[in-house]
């Protein structure tokens, strides 16, 4: 226990780190999420291209190359400073936005053909069409992979220990590196282990939760 | 997708489209632009940048951090599949104390961190007397966590078939293991055949992970590339993105490929439903969708799944 109780200083600002790089992580991924899958089943081809483009090209890449080309290649372009922090979240949410994308796609081709036409010969424009009748069954369909996307995002924070990002999979580095903090790397790393399988089971259950309150009857 | 979302456009509408295709050009091109100006700025074109790519030496050395990649790679598939294999039966015992255990087993090894798990074997077990080599630890790491992954994949697969199958079985005498080895899991590995490969692609990927226990593999060539005089970074950065990306879309091709197929062969298309987005094809083959896809718990069950694509 001293590994907890002598480094609560740490511990605070690693799961901090990890949290703050989750949501500011997750809503990134939302938001550019949302933009590219809506370009991925727009009326426009150049959209479309460019929308498989990005997905494939990014979904094929390792995550830790993608924060390699954040944390260590952007300095070089002499760009304005930016934290190793803020790099990190950048990579993880253009990373984690093709899953969001490919996610939301496939919720929308989960509702029945039958719904869309329905709507469209009682005369509802494009907007109602989706906005009335697709997304909202799509949303239903899409929080339980939508929430393992999210799990997923969670567990990938810890890549960002590998490059300077103080975080709870780089703890053990901290506490190893100086002298006067007690505990050693395994004991460490089997906390951290555990606080990520606590987090794991939370969002879990309320994947399911949304899931049960949500069900359509179809 | 087709056109249910929307009508042949009209007038109005094509002009409106030509008008979005175009401003999706120039926010890519400005996009794209802005990166290479940035980078003539900055003198990565420099021919000093690239020149040590001309030297033969450099790409032995590439190609050994490729065989490097591989040999994690291939060992992590081949364990990852036999502990997959072994975790769904233990899970689909008849015993609940054997269940038990299993489950906890998966539910664990999945919520715990690929990258986590690779340092408690590579900086943890030191602590225990015990030394282990990163490309072990980076092998463990990824046979603990997909193979869990593919257990579940596994188990939805069993679980998605007719009743009639394992009683059938039953009835012409077979026992439970002639019943699970003849009758079941050929059925569930044909139809989870795109799964699977699809969680390779994600064990590819992860191999990059050993870049940050020392594991001298792509990416840590890449770093050490960069470090060489001249520091091409983003250029040693580039070309090795380039050899994983194109790693990862021959396996995703594989994938996408047997999932056309299998989507194809009759006998299993009661398994595999039609068509459309199958999230069973997606990588990170989220479990929940698969399990929602193969019960048939009312989320991509019926006639709506996929039903747009045909």
């Amino acid at each position: 226990m001293d590994v907890i109780f002598g480094n609560l200083d740490l511990w605070g600002e690693a799961i901090g780190n990890t949290l703050l790089v989750f949501f500011v992580g997750g809503i990134i991924a939302l938001v550019l999420g949302l933009i590219v899958g809506a370009m991925r089943v727009s009326p426009v081809p150049v959209a479309r291209a460019v929308g498989t483009a990005y997905v494939n090209i990014i979904r094929n890449t390792p995550l830790t190359l993608v924060f390699f080309f954040f944390v260590f290649g952007y300095p070089v372009l002499g760009l304005p400073k930016l934290s190793n922090t803020v790099l990190g979240i950048l990579a993880i949410g253009i990373y984690t936005a093709t899953y969001v994308a490919e996610t939301l796609r496939a919720g929308i081709s989960t509702v029945p053909v039958g719904q869309a036409e329905a709507a469209r010969a009682i005369g509802l424009p494009f907007g109602q069409v989706m906005s009335v009748i697709i997304l909202p069954q799509a949303f239903r369909s899409v929080v339980p992979p939508m929430m393992s996307v999210f799990i997923a995002l969670l567990k990938n924070t810890t890549v960002a220990a590998g490059f300077s990002i103080a975080e709870l999979g780089a703890l053990r580095a901290t506490v190893n590196d100086s002298h006067d903090r007690p505990g050693n790397p395994m004991e460490v790393l089997l906390w951290v282990a555990v606080v990520f399988v606590i987090l794991v089971l939370l969002m879990s259950w309320l994947q399911r939760y949304l899931e049960n309150r949500w069900r359509i009857a179809r | 997708m087709s056109s249910v979302l929307y009508d042949v456009p009209g007038p109005r509408a094509r002009r409106r489209n030509g008008i979005l295709a175009v401003v999706t050009v120039v926010v890519v091109a400005a996009v794209i632009g802005f990166l290479i100006y940035r980078m003539a700025v900055s003198g990565q074109f420099a021919p000093s940048k690239w020149y040590v790519f001309t030297f033969s030496t450099v790409w032995t050395q590439i190609l050994q951090a490729l065989g490097n990649t591989l040999a994690a790679f291939g060992l992590a598939a081949v364990l990852s599949l036999v502990l997959g294999f072994a975790l769904a039966i233990g899970r689909l015992s008849d015993h609940a104390w054997v269940r038990a255990p299993f489950a906890v087993l998966t539910e664990v090894f999945r919520a715990v961190p690929v990258l986590v798990m690779m340092m408690l074997l590579y900086y943890g077990l030191p602590v225990l007397g015990v030394k282990m080599e990163p490309y072990w630890a980076v092998v463990i790491g990824l046979t603990v966590y997909n193979g869990s992954v593919l257990a579940e994949a596994l188990r939805a697969g069993i679980e998605s078939l007719p009743r009639g199958q394992k009683e059938a079985g039953y009835a012409i005498g077979l026992r439970k293991s002639g019943v699970m080895r003849l009758i079941l899991l050929p059925q569930a590995v044909r139809a989870m055949l795109p799964v699977i490969v699809a969680q390779l692609v994600v064990t590819m990927k992860d191999t990059a992970l050993g870049f940050i226990i020392t594991y001298p593999e792509l990416l840590y060539f890449a770093k050490l590339l960069s470090s060489q005089q001249g520091r091409p970074l983003l250029q040693s950065a580039l070309i090795i993105g380039g050899i994983y990306i194109a790693m990862c879309l021959i396996l995703s091709g594989i994938a996408k490929y047997l999932e056309i197929r299998t989507r194809r062969s009759p006998r299993v298309q009661g398994l595999a439903g039609g068509g459309g987005d199958d999230p069973r094809a997606h990588e990170d083959g989220t479990v929940t969708e698969l399990i929602a896809a193969q019960k048939g718990v009312g989320k991509f069950d019926q006639g709506g799944f996929g039903a747009v694509g045909r």
